[in-house]
């Protein structure tokens, strides 16, 4: 008899090629690129080495890419060279490429799924850390360094020591307005920022299953600020029929193929896991972050952590930098803390029911702040229009913008101002990550949206029951 | 990459829990060549005031810090961005080692990758190391052979892989051990190709929209 497996086990042992000491050598399914990858490009060609697998690599410019007048010629230099730089790689090495005019380009974390080229079973890799995103399809799906980029551009495979599994299980129903982002914060504030080190995290329970393949994304995308290693969610019907007809997702006898190989793509009953986690989904209610790590993250409910009121004096230290950093009193409620803007995007939250769920709360609603909106794809941004979302973003004043990583990671221009108080559907509240001396508050979508009606971090609830009723 | 097993050099204490790598090199200054050097970037904003004046009172800004090799900070070094530019502002800026009690997953094998070694520590140990260089920099010694990490009359063990010890001491670039196992990737390759060929998508497929 063979003794019972989790998923991860499955997917890993599935990808070794071989092993060394206490690192195996896995085989790549999908390599995604951006223009932020030239440091590997570079080693490439100091070595004068080809693309192992141009099939099996696939280019998105992303990171930098302005998110304004697309029309016009890049206007900072270095952000120019290197989106050429991708566009002469990919011409180079011959891989496809989902360039900046592209209609298929977005942000790769939301572009690759959409184009149907993450499939369960896969091991995808990407450098950039929220590729644990892909996991949510019953894949591997890790970031990499630029020297692991370089080697994977070569080789085909990449060396990994295999992290323990952990299980994380959130039963019951959410409650309304309660979505994917809260379950992410509400664990990692739980376990902290580095709680899951180490290790794959699969996502079960029935508040998992209930979850839209948008949802599972954002849940499994998050999985890096818990520091796991990897997200994971087993593939069911939801995921299938997500994937059926994509452009890239085989077709005809190939999906058939295909879904008899993705059969058993879960965790065995039994299988043995290194760690269990469970939250109860009733209890999570909509999370706002108040620090500078996304551990630090509370119910919209809850008052500012005092750090007076803390035993552990480093604990109290680091509540106490965070509070000045992000300008807040402790004791204070949450609720009502004025913001200067706000943005809805990035890989974690700008796929279209992210888009639908802000727009619900905005519409018929003008902004009390400025705002803007980067859907998470090219392809989105179109289906949005197409919804007619657009006109209620734009109508309440906020700036409907194209896609990229935009202002959660600041590469491409757009910052939030020192000092400025952001209410972001982004992944990351550390120090400066938005622009130097931007104080980011980590929400959802429908979070985002109430803040930008009130202008203050808002319980987003009564909102929503105001439409329902 | 030069292999190293041996480091005598100034140990600094940056006592600060979950420095990110956004914090070790913010995004904005990533578009530049690596061939300029990325020493200048390291820690940008965290050593500057709101003005964007260094801070005199930042440990790396003090003039006793001037050349120190190793950082001992707190818990959850590296944590975030996969971005190696942050491994490199660090070695650019002369560090050969960081200590610290945990570090992200991604930020440790970019760190060995290039020749830094990440050596983690107990929590208590990191306490002891930090406590010792409150006063200011001291010299310190970092074996990797040994495993440990010696100043101010303490020594203390830190952990790391015989895969990490072994890329450390060599300087190994992972492409050259790679090739070594070409015949095994082509078999695996093989292997998947006659099993799962519509893993490959064809190009054709690639163009169209949904």
């Amino acid at each position: 008899m063979i003794a019972p497996r989790t998923l991860f086990a499955k997917l890993w042992e599935a990808h070794v090629v071989t092993s060394a000491g206490d690192k195996d050598l896995l085989w790549v399914d999908r390599h995604f690129v951006h223009e932020g990858s030239h440091h590997a490009f570079a080693r490439l060609a100091d070595r004068g080495l080809p693309v192992a697998e141009p099939g099996l690599t696939f280019g998105v410019a992303d990171h930098y890419v302005p998110t304004r007048h697309r029309e016009r010629p890049i206007a900072d230099p270095d952000i120019a060279r290197m989106v050429r730089t991708l566009e002469e790689n990919a011409a180079t090495h011959g891989f496809s490429l989902f360039g900046l005019h592209d209609p298929r380009q977005g942000i790769v974390h939301v572009a690759g799924p959409e184009a149907g080229l993450t499939l369960p079973g896969c091991l995808v890799v990407c450098g950039d850390s929220h590729t644990s995103t892909h996991g949510a399809f019953g894949a591997l799906g890790f970031g990499i360094g630029a020297t692991e980029v370089a080697h994977v551009l070569a080789t085909q495979t990449v060396w990994q020591k295999r992290p323990k599994a952990m299980r994380l299980t959130i039963d019951g129903a959410l409650a309304p307005g309660v979505g994917a982002k809260d379950m992410a914060l509400a664990w990692i504030a739980k376990l902290g920022a580095d709680g899951a080190r180490g290790h794959a995290v699969e996502y079960a329970g029935s508040a998992v299953r209930g979850l839209s393949m948008a949802g599972r994304m954002t849940l499994c995308n998050l999985s890096i600020e818990g520091g796991a290693r990897m997200g994971l969610v087993a593939p069911d019907a939801t995921t299938f029929d997500w994937l059926a007809g994509r452009a890239s997702a085989p077709q005809g006898a190939d999906w058939d193929a295909a879904m008899e190989s993705w059969a058993g793509l879960a965790s065995d009953e039994g299988a043995a896991f290194d760690r269990e986690v469970t939250l109860d989904a009733a209890e999570i209610a909509p999370v706002v972050t108040w620090g500078t790590s996304p551990e630090d993250a509370a119910p919209i409910t809850a008052t500012v952590p005092d750090p007076a009121k803390e035993a552990d004096p480093a604990r109290a230290e680091k509540i106490r930098a965070a509070l000045d950093y992000m300008g807040l009193v402790p004791g204070r409620p949450l609720e009502g803390t004025p913001v200067d803007r706000i943005f809805i995007g990035s890989c974690t939250n700008a796929r279209l029911e992210d888009l639908r769920a802000a727009a619900a709360v905005l519409e018929g609603h003008r902004a009390r702040v400025p705002g803007t909106v980067s859907p998470g794809s090219s392809a989105v941004k179109r289906q949005a229009e197409e919804e007619g979302l657009d006109a209620i973003f734009r109508a309440a004043g906020l700036d409907w913008v194209e896609s990229g990583c935009s202002m959660c990671v600041g590469m491409n221009g757009d910052h939030v101002a020192p000092g400025e108080r952001c209410a972001s559907t982004t992944n990351r509240n550390f120090r400066g990550r938005q622009g130097p001396g931007a104080r980011t508050h980590l929400m959802s979508p429908v979070m985002a949206a109430a803040a930008a009606v009130t202008g203050t971090l808002t319980d987003a609830r009564p909102f929503l029951k105001a439409r329902a009723a | 990459m030069r292999g190293w097993t041996r480091h005598d050099g100034l140990a600094v204490a940056l006592p600060v829990e979950g420095i990110d790598t956004d914090q070790l090199i913010p995004a904005r200054f990533m578009s530049r060549p690596r061939a300029a050097g990325y020493g200048a970037y390291l820690l940008h904003d965290m050593r500057r005031d709101g003005e964007g004046r260094p801070d005199p009172e930042f440990p790396l800004e003090r003039p006793e810090a001037a050349g120190a090799s190793i950082l001992v900070a707190r818990r959850n070094f590296g944590g975030g961005s996969s971005r190696e530019a942050a491994v490199y502002a660090l070695i650019d800026a002369g560090f050969r080692a960081v200590v610290a009690p945990s570090f992200g997953d991604i930020f440790a094998g970019n760190a060995v990758n290039n020749g830094l070694l990440p050596a983690q520590v107990s929590a208590e140990d990191a306490e002891r190391l930090l406590a010792a260089l409150a006063a200011g920099p001291l010299e310190a010694e970092v074996d990797i052979d040994a495993g440990a990490v010696t100043l101010g009359g303490l020594s203390c063990a830190f952990a790391l892989s015989e895969a990490q010890r072994e890329k450390l001491a060599n300087g190994w670039d992972d492409i050259d051990v790679t090739r070594r196992h070409e015949e095994a990737i082509a078999a695996h390759r093989a292997t998947l190709a006659a099993a799962r060929p519509w893993l490959w998508p064809r190009a054709a497929r690639d163009q169209g929209a949904r």
